[in-house]
């Protein structure tokens, strides 16, 4: 019986076809991909059978994490800026150039404005970190004969500096409710009625 | 390092070098793109996340709260959230002298909260489900749907649900009842503060919180 004769193959494997592939995928994920935002705290959130969507600008985001601090956001970078002025005047304080510049970058955030030149000030690693994340006062209540209500002020200015603004407000599932109650009232004292609360999807249940 | 600048000037050194192969080894070319493909995939997010809206009354009206909340007793279901997943629900209302409404317990489950709401809002219900056969079988295009369903809600048979959320309970209890109102198809509800006759009815069930009924 003749030997057969196995045609000794090259180790070289074409590779062509593979990148045509990865770029692809990549040229599909560039196209899109919208960049992960962000964001002062981390919050589970809850989910509903709601299919709308959050339009993707003008918006005035509120965070509350699960211990019901509040944390606020906007996301246009010159309105930020115009908003950060319109404080500025409302509690008379200033800022420098470098602080407006600053402020401008940070896409949410939770101090009360006593603070805020200094978190301003601080490294962006810096401001992560748990002191630096108080929350902005949202009382509604009196507290030592005053009302510190400063996130009132933020959402009133917010919709003066951006008019067609649309409010998002996204809690933790296990922020307790009176949290989320007195981030509410204070949205009806200032007229803001409607607003969008941020879900993730789930699907409707079969047969209805 | 050497060496390898080497090698290919030996290939074309030789006299009788080995004709090259117009073969580029594209290995690192493919490292590099499913570098970059795993960076983008775990940089970004695919989907937005969604929204449900939620609409308040003014605050400035005239009206106060109790007006508001005044609706026909026999369409009126409020539910009132506790703690610990605790649902109560009891429809209509006291009537001036009348006896208390009862008051029942229910979970946020399908078989709980939910077939309590779907029985209640049966017509309604009934005759969304026949829009969406139709609009499934293309009788109906999706803004004929979007009228018609909006005009079914709207039935006078529709009851009204006031949900009362206790200071106990979670951000996770508001949304999931309001989950409930969207699947349901409950067009009317709002959401409002326990008033006096939930908090003697409650009593009965949470004495460690309301206290005991005091006759």
């Amino acid at each position: 019986m003749p030997k057969v004769k196995i045609a000794r193959k090259s180790l070289f494997v074409d590779m062509t076809a593979m990148v045509d592939v990865s770029f692809l995928l990549l040229t599909f994920f560039i196209l899109t991909s919208t960049f992960i935002q962000k964001e002062a705290v981390m919050v589970s959130i809850p989910g509903s059978i709601s299919d709308r969507k959050v339009p993707d600008t003008n918006i005035l985001n509120i965070i509350v994490s699960p211990d019901g601090r509040v944390f606020v956001g906007m996301d246009n970078q010159n309105t930020r800026r115009e908003w950060l002025a319109r404080i500025a005047d409302s509690y008379s304080l200033e800022f420098t150039p470098k602080q407006y510049a600053e402020f401008g970058l940070i896409n949410s955030f939770g101090v009360p404005v006593e603070a805020l030149g200094a978190f301003l000030n601080m490294p962006s690693q810096a401001r992560d970190s748990k002191e630096n994340a108080l929350g902005i006062p949202v009382a509604d209540t009196l507290e030592g004969g005053v009302i510190d209500n400063q996130f009132k002020e933020w959402v009133r200015l917010a919709r003066e500096v951006n008019p067609d603004i649309t409010i998002t407000i996204k809690a933790d599932r296990g922020t307790p409710y009176p949290k989320i109650k007195s981030v509410m009232n204070t949205l009806q004292d200032v007229r803001e009625n409607r607003y969008h609360l941020i879900t993730s999807l789930e699907s409707i249940p079969a047969g209805l | 390092m050497a060496e390898m600048n080497d090698q290919p000037k030996r290939g074309k050194g030789g006299k009788k070098g080995k004709k090259q192969a117009p073969r580029v080894d594209l290995t690192p070319m493919v490292d590099l793109a499913f570098l970059l493909i795993t960076f983008f995939m775990l940089a970004t997010s695919m989907t937005r996340p969604q929204t449900m809206e939620l609409a308040m009354p003014a605050k400035d009206d005239k009206v106060t709260e109790e007006e508001r909340t005044k609706v026909k007793a026999s369409q009126a279901m409020t539910i009132i959230l506790e703690e610990e997943d605790k649902v109560f629900y009891y429809f209509g209302t006291q009537e001036e002298g009348g006896p208390e409404p009862e008051l029942q317990q229910t979970t946020y489950d399908p078989e709980g909260l939910r077939r309590v709401l779907l029985s209640r809002n049966a017509t309604v219900m009934n005759k969304i489900l026949e829009l969406k056969e139709k609009k499934r079988n293309k009788e109906l295009t999706e803004d004929d749907y979007k009228k018609l369903a909006t005009e079914a809600k709207e039935d006078p048979a529709a009851p009204t649900v006031i949900i009362k959320p206790s200071d106990r309970c979670s951000y996770l209890n508001l949304v999931d009842v309001l989950d409930e109102m969207a699947i349901c198809n409950v067009s009317k509800y709002t959401i409002v503060r326990l008033d006096h006759l939930d908090t003697t009815m409650m009593q009965k069930h949470l004495p460690a919180i309301y206290g005991t009924p005091s006759n």
